[in-house]
């Protein structure tokens, strides 16, 4: 599975969504996902992919957490 | 060590969500949906922290059927004395009419955790019969009331425990990762004419997004770490009884361990992050509406600044 696919799976099961429906250029704004939403599928994430990811205002869209992920893994 | 009885007290000032939203850019629907905070308690002019801690001890004493004489060694857990000193034990000391060594104990929001753990020491080791904890917190004299991600946050409150000998406690974890990036408080200045860099930053600050992760992961962690070494599992615990800051952390930690709402029972709708006070005064209104009943086994955890993390698994 890719990071994006992922992520993709977290973000439709924290808010019960299909999941072929989240796009890499999504905010999570607009997937529903408030501030403390982001902070439960960061962790989430961090379980998952076995990363350390910090939260910061410059997270927007899942593509800027794919890359951030992709980054640590290289 | 056993803990007696508990005992609490609250500000009689209620703020409402509307109320802040008078002079701050919030509402009282985002409070709620992010926080579960409905409205908090403040102290106002005049009223001082020890006299609340006092009003919570002598609380705790009545319901141990105890006068203060009986007492030979107050704990207090504070984030914020009502003054740098005397400390806030000693000043809750003579307004109850102790006579006995006071020791102030600051481990954030986990202090009532950490004045457990040594309260526990002070009395199996026998320096200490009969052992009161208070935990007074007076965050509305710290936080920004200017910045709504955390003014909104916090309310004040005593709670307190009167602990003597015995097998109560089954299991402690303390933590501490030394770190002030997400979480601190500053003292105000001061006047040095040698200090060129008094702070002039916010009184508290808080990244809540870090924070909630980290209140998350390491809740759950030491709630399994104390489960683990007192042998017991998650469905033959009465309560889990954890810090109260913020509605969210607490779903979020039961539904990882995958508990029914009722075994996590709530007081920050009402009563906003009352720091270390927070698990005694819950504990303390239990009491007195009849859900805590002895013989019941307790999973306490909190968690703050430090960044500190506690949890006990307590038989009352």
């Amino acid at each position: 599975m890719t990071t994006f696919e992922t992520i993709a799976k977290l973000v439709a099961e924290s808010k019960d969504l299909d999941v072929n429906s989240i796009k890499p250029e999504m905010t999570f704004a607009d997937l529903g996902l408030d501030s403390l939403d982001v902070a439960e599928l960061v962790m989430n994430m961090e379980d998952e992919l076995g990363v350390t990811i910090e939260i910061s205002p410059a997270l927007k869209t899942v593509q800027d957490v794919v890359a951030l992920v992709d980054a640590q893994k290289k | 060590m056993i803990i007696r009885s508990f005992g609490h007290a609250l500000p009689k000032r209620i703020v409402t969500n509307d109320e802040l939203a008078r002079f701050l850019d919030t509402s009282d629907e985002w409070i709620q949906s992010h926080t579960g905070i409905q409205s908090r308690r403040v102290l106002t002019g005049g009223e001082t922290l020890s006299a609340l801690g006092a009003q919570a001890a002598e609380m705790a004493l009545e319901r141990a059927g105890m006068t203060a004489a009986d007492i030979d060694y107050i704990l207090c857990s504070t984030t914020r004395g009502e003054m740098f000193f005397p400390s806030t034990s000693c000043l809750v000391q003579q307004k109850i009419g102790a006579g006995c060594p006071c020791l102030d104990i600051n481990a954030g929001c986990t202090g009532f955790l950490y004045a457990l753990d040594t309260a526990d020491a002070l009395l199996e080791s026998g320096k200490a019969k009969r052992l009161l904890i208070v935990c007074a917190e007076q965050l509305s004299r710290l936080t920004d009331w200017t910045d709504r991600s955390t003014c909104v946050l916090f309310g004040d409150a005593a709670g307190a425990a009167i602990c003597e000998r015995g097998d109560g406690i089954k299991a402690v974890r303390l933590t501490a990762e030394g770190d002030a990036a997400y979480l601190h408080g500053w003292p105000s200045g001061g006047n040095s004419p040698f200090d060129d860099q008094i702070p002039t930053e916010k009184p508290l600050y808080m990244n809540g997004q870090e924070i909630f992760k980290f209140a998350v992961t390491r809740s759950l962690r030491d709630v399994e770490t104390v489960m683990d070494e007192s042998a017991i599992t998650a469905d033959a615990v009465d309560y889990f009884v954890l810090h109260q800051a913020n509605r969210r952390i607490l779903d979020a930690v039961r539904a990882r361990l995958k508990q029914p709402e009722e075994k996590f029972p709530v007081n920050i709708t009402d009563h906003g992050n009352t720091s270390s006070a927070c698990i005694p005064v819950l504990l303390s209104e239990m009491e007195g509406d009849g859900r805590l009943k002895k013989g019941q086994t307790l999973v306490l955890s909190a968690f703050g600044a430090g960044l500190t993390t506690g949890a006990a698994v307590l038989q009352y």
